[in-house]
């Protein structure tokens, strides 16, 4: 075989090197042609060799070269799929030209009998025709079944080829030696044979067409990839193919384009709009040191930046890898019907054999139409695409629907826990809470003054990486407050910190922290539950022994968490908030957004453990959380939602990762997962009733009760009808719209 | 005349029962890292390779058949699923950690494949 592989050269500064690639090309193992174009840059190598072989001889010859894709990729495939329909088309007519004129020439007694003299050379003439037509429209059903045969496999082609090719032969027979058939069951079947190919021709072609909606989401996230980028090399701008965009190189976007690789802002600012990667729907604002990533686009300013991660590493690389992944896993109930469908056809063909010989035997020799008609409508009908379709194209949608929302989900097992959850905790901080705490209150204690207040607490926490700490600094650095040198900083875990000024050692934590320290805090005790009554962490401060006040700091409720907070519990789910904070402020939140159960000052270490009492009731459990802090915990749950903030997500941390940060999102996937897991059970139910009806039917189970035979070209609309059904079910999860008001 | 067709029929059946459940397809063994199948006329061939365990093995799938049965490649027990372009290779990378028959099929498992992990 012979494939064309397209590479884009660089280094080539003369006419001459274009032989020396060309040299180096063609000493590549299994090379037929190379051919450079020195005005584009490109190759294109003719002959069976990998991608990597060739970039890496011209690597070798010097220079450097990767392999084009994408746009011609695509561009092929669709052709590819264009021709397929049309040829499925084209075999259609055909089949059905000769197809219709026989149907009507039958049905209306214009055709001569079988047995005269006049009759038989017409229909040996139209036998003939009929194996023509067989061969061009419906050769690929045969040749398909024969090499299944030989590796002991056997699918629909197998079941297509049998029935039409009994049909066929018996009426051949009976065209050339009437006299073996008894005289009741002389009839011919060739106008089935062609319109039962028809069909099915037409069934792959709608179905065809059907399936292109299917994949929709992927071709979606891959039409976000900008073909070419602006790269800034030695001072000048240029164009290049996406493919050349090396790392470290500095890349030039302007209003409205699309940001075509990962990298850091190295100069401007802008907003960008992510919302075809997060569903976040309001652009975010970007400036020097921010990170921008490839499929976003720059909505305002022009600014340089300087590309960190390229091709296959890229996050929308990786969102569509992982979208890929997960459209092709299967929940159990998949694999439970996998199984069902390997043994399908076989089954269906001993059926067929044992239609027959029951007809055979009770009808005797007058019976012998029926018992072939019988058994070729058994064949036909049976469909196990149907059956095989089911699962995997409602998961491909639905995953595929999901991710057009920002959400990620892992595989086809987290869609169906998704779907059976009970109750759902969800961290407070970063989760139900904006995660940026802010520094709301200071109460000096007597003595002292909010300043004093500040510069103290903003001393001990100066070395912490405690989001809270952040918000203390923060405030001191607005107020431009100097801070102090301390000493031994030491964080005391689920308490707070501790560290020494001037000799003194200073604390600054919760009430569990002064009570182990012997601090009186009776003074300020009241004002501390007051704050912590309106959703703020109170944090006690205090210089050796003695209470120097309260530093609150509060973090903002998201707008959309007691919305979303309702969507869940009208899921049906028990809502659960988990926080490391105290009980006071956790309560507090989580009456504002109406969640009824909270397990507060829960230390980080012990979330998980909280997770698993919840399981050991029984109930099918769900974290949300972040990524990072909430991992053991995300690990436990039946499902782990790590909810993110824009494209800064980790990827790999949970079943489903939401990459906006609302709790929307959430009560999106879970709805997906209904929504994904009924379409399953309706195509799987379709399938199944299908063909438990149509197979018995077809083997003529009515006929003793109400005299009904089925037409073997029924059988083949219906076949052909089935998997295209199965299709445009799991195409309505395309409609699927968020709960949310925005 | 009628025992006759009685008695064809029934060994028919088992015949079918013999040869698509009982007997096995010859296996592949792989050489190298790298086994390519071609995929065409709603068969992988081969459709039956061995490979060790614990071992890399890189699949190239080779598509001809351009009918969208074809379109999709799915290790289901991997949760890894491909799409394959018309008329070029596709490779498919994966260590299997645990001895047993893994099936990769397509969509609709029409195409019918089988891993074998020794
Ligand atoms: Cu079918």
């Amino acid at each position: 075989m012979t494939a064309a592989t397209r590479l884009s050269i660089s280094g080539m500064s003369c006419a001459g090197c274009v032989a020396s690639v060309e040299q180096a090309l063609q000493a590549v193992p299994g090379v037929e042609q190379a051919e450079v174009n020195f005005a584009e840059h490109t190759a294109t190598v003719e002959g069976d060799v990998s991608a990597d072989k060739l970039v890496e001889a011209v690597k070798q010859a010097g220079y450097d070269a990767a392999e084009m894709k994408g746009q011609n990729a695509e561009a092929d495939k669709e052709a590819a799929e264009m021709a397929h329909y049309r040829r499925l088309l084209r075999k259609t007519a055909v089949a059905a030209v000769l197809g219709v004129p026989l149907v009507i020439g039958d049905m209306g007694g214009f055709l001569p009998a079988l047995d005269t003299s006049l009759g038989q050379p017409i229909w040996l003439f139209l036998g003939l025709l009929t194996l023509g037509v067989m061969i061009y429209a419906g050769g690929h059903f045969f040749t398909g079944a024969w090499k299944a045969f030989r590796v002991h496999n056997a699918n629909m082609d197998t079941l297509i080829a049998l029935g039409t090719g009994a049909a066929w032969v018996y009426s051949v027979v009976v065209v050339l030696f009437p006299d073996t058939v008894p005289s009741l069951a002389r009839h011919a079947y060739f106008e089935a044979a062609v319109v039962i190919i028809a069909l099915v021709n037409l069934g792959g072609a709608l179905e065809m067409r059907a399936r292109g909606k299917t994949s929709e989401a992927i071709r979606r996230l891959i039409g976000l990839q900008p073909k070419t980028a602006r790269v800034v090399r030695e001072g000048k701008e240029q164009d290049v193919p996406i493919d050349e965009v090396g790392l470290g190189e500095t890349l030039r976007i302007r209003p409205g384009e699309r940001i075509p690789v990962d990298g850091d802002i190295i100069d401007g600012h802008s907003s960008v709009d992510e919302s075809m990667l997060t569903g976040e729907p309001l652009p975010v604002t970007k400036q020097v040191g921010d990170e921008v990533v490839a499929g976003t686009i720059n909505v305002s300013g022009s600014f340089l930046f300087q590309s960190k991660r390229i091709g296959a590493d890229t996050v929308l690389a990786q969102i569509i890898e992982m979208v890929r992944r997960a459209q092709g896993s299967k929940p159990a109930i998949g694999r439970l019907v996998d199984k069902v469908a390997g043994v399908f056809v076989p089954a269906v063909l001993l059926v067929a054999v044992a239609t027959f010989l029951i007809w055979f035997n009770l009808g005797g020799e007058v019976l012998l139409s029926h018992a072939i008609v019988a058994t070729v409508t058994v064949l036909i009908i049976a469909c196990p695409c149907a059956l095989g379709l089911a699962t995997p194209i409602s998961i491909m949608v639905g995953v595929g629907k999901a991710a057009e929302y920002g959400i990620l989900i892992r595989n086809g097992e987290a869609l169906q826990q998704a779907g059976k959850l009970e109750a759902i905790v969800l961290d407070k901080t970063g989760t139900v809470t904006v995660g940026r705490p802010s520094v709301t209150h200071l109460v000096p204690a007597a003595d002292y003054s909010e300043e004093q207040v500040l510069q103290l607490a903003a001393s001990l926490e100066q070395g912490s990486e405690h989001p809270l700490a952040h918000a203390i600094v923060e405030a001191a650095k607005q107020r431009e407050i100097t801070l102090s040198d301390v000493q031994r900083f030491e964080a005391i875990t689920g308490q707070g910190v501790s560290a020494e000024l001037d000799g003194d050692v200073c604390y600054l934590g919760n009430v569990r922290l002064m009570q182990s320290q012997g601090i009186d805090i009776g003074e300020l005790q009241d004002r501390a539950q007051q704050l912590a009554g309106q959703a703020e962490t109170p944090m006690y401060l205090a210089r050796g022994q003695q209470l120097v006040g309260i530093v609150a700091v509060a973090d903002p409720i998201k707008d959309d968490s007691a919305a979303a907070v309702r969507r869940l519990q009208q899921l049906g789910l028990k809502v659960i908030m988990l926080t490391g904070d105290n009980t006071a402020t956790a309560q507090a939140v989580a009456r504002q957004v109406g969640i009824d159960e909270v397990i507060a000052e829960v230390q980080p270490q012990d979330k998980n453990r909280h997770i698993e009492q919840l399981q050991q009731r029984g109930e099918v459990v769900a974290m949300v959380g972040d990524g990072i802090n909430d991992a053991p915990a995300l690990a436990q749950a039946d499902v782990g939602f790590a909810i993110g903030s824009g494209t800064d997500v980790a990827i790999e941390s949970a079943d489903v990762t939401l990459m906006r940060g609302s709790l929307h999102g959430v009560a999106d996937a879970i709805a997906i997962s209904h929504a994904t897991l009924r379409n399953i059970k309706q195509n799987l139910f379709g399938a199944f009733v299908y063909n438990s009806l149509g197979i018995p039917i077809a083997a003529g189970i009515l006929y003793p009760i109400m005299g009904l035979m089925l037409n073997p070209m029924i059988a083949g609309a219906a076949m052909a009808m089935s998997s295209v059904t199965v299709v445009s079910n799991a195409n309505r999860l395309r409609w699927f719209k968020s709960g949310a008001q925005s | 005349m009628i025992w006759l067709i009685n008695l064809l029929g029934l060994a028919l059946m088992l015949a079918i029962v013999w040869w698509f459940w009982i007997a096995k397809p010859a296996t592949t063994q792989r050489q190298g890292d790298t086994v390519d199948i071609l995929v065409d006329d709603g068969v992988y061939t081969p459709s039956r390779i061995e490979t060790p365990v614990n071992q890399p093995i890189t699949l190239r799938f080779l598509r001809k058949d351009a009918s969208p049965c074809a379109e999709q490649v799915i290790f289901s027990d991997f949760d890894i699923s491909a799409e394959l372009p018309v008329d070029d290779y596709k490779a498919i990378t994966l260590t299997p950690q645990e001895k047993g028959e893994y099936d990769f099929t397509c969509q609709m498992q029409m195409y019918r494949g089988t891993l074998i992990v020794i």
